[in-house]
């Protein structure tokens, strides 16, 4: 199936299908959503709206976790 | 008998609390934390790394039902970004809780305060429970408490340097200031730090380097456990006073 749109996950390019959602995003890139923030459009979205938003072409998705830290930098 | 602190009506068992960032690897992480019997844990929010999906997940190791996570606000030198990052780490997680970070400078990290009290303002009225690094300035420490932080954290020295409590003096006043607790976060290098911190009547300890950075993790992560405890055990016993002469331990009576 051919890349219909073009999205920026993370700060990079990719190519992805139409109408696909954000839950079916995390899922393709083998991320659990119980454990993520996901940030459409510099909008934070419910983890409940994960199934029914839709990725558009030229959105900028960033999808964030908990990592090692204590503080600063 | 019981002696838990309290922070907006959470309980925490342990008065030394932890960072989970610079260690080796995630076993080590998890082996320093046991034996530094922390049951609070600070965590940074960062992307997640969607080219290699093979490397583990912190809260693989990190069970988040056994410990309180915080998340933090490191790295974000804006009002606007800590506050960004503090509504991504709530979406990400299940508490409310954030430990506040709005720094000020790179070769200090030391905090922007005035920012730190604008973030904590507008994080405050959007619900969160905001534990702020601070600076050991009294006055900043009483207009987060006027803002709604249920505990403030003063830095003993700036973040990684070991330099241990720079001010003590200026700790002290702000025990004094403020009536809520106070966790002294940054700047120990080793456990007696830790005690002093205790000692001088904090409610608790927050630190990274001073463990992750040991050259035995697991071992300094045991020797904090005990400063802290034995610094807070000293704390209530209430020292005796300071003087410039001796006063003899044994009596005059009965010599000959």
């Amino acid at each position: 199936m051919p890349d219909a749109i073009r999205i920026h996950v993370n700060g990079e390019s990719r190519g992805w299908r139409a109408g696909g959602t954000v839950a079916e995003l995390l899922s393709e890139l083998d991320i659990k959503a119980e454990r993520v923030a996901v940030e459409l459009n510099r909008e934070i979205l419910d983890r409940a709206a994960f199934a029914q938003r839709s990725v558009r072409d030229g959105d900028q998705i960033e999808i964030l976790s908990f990592i090692g830290g204590g503080s600063g930098r | 008998m019981s002696d838990t602190l309290v922070i907006a009506g959470r309980e925490f068992r342990s008065r030394l609390w932890v960072g989970t960032g610079k260690y080796k690897d995630f076993v080590e992480t998890k082996r320093a934390i046991e034996t530094s019997g922390a049951d609070v844990v600070t965590v940074a929010v960062r992307r997640v790394n969607i080219t290699d999906r093979s490397k583990d997940n912190l809260l693989d190791y990190i069970d988040p039902k056994k410990y309180t996570i915080l998340p933090n606000t490191a790295g974000c030198y804006t009002v606007e970004d800590a506050v960004r990052y503090a509504r991504l780490a709530r979406a990400a997680g299940v508490s409310d809780l954030v430990k506040l970070e709005v720094i000020g400078d790179e070769k200090t990290l030391f905090p922007d305060t005035a920012g730190l009290i604008e973030a904590a303002k507008i994080l405050v009225k959007e619900g969160f429970v905001v534990l702020p690094y601070t600076n050991d300035d009294p006055i900043v420490a009483k207009r987060l408490v006027d803002v709604g932080c249920p505990a403030v954290m003063p830095l003993a020295a700036p973040i990684g340097s070991g330099l241990g409590i720079r001010n003590p003096y200026n700790l002290k006043i702000i025990m004094e200031t403020v009536k809520v607790p106070i966790v002294v976060d940054a700047g120990v290098g080793t456990a007696s730090d830790a005690a002093l911190a205790m000692e001088y009547g904090a409610d608790a300890v927050l630190m990274n380097t001073a463990i992750a950075g040991a050259q035995d993790p697991i071992a300094m992560a045991e020797a904090m456990k005990y400063a802290v405890h034995a610094g807070r055990l000293a704390y209530k016993a209430g020292r005796i006073p300071r003087k410039l002469y001796a006063t003899a331990s044994s009596p005059i009576e009965g010599m000959l």
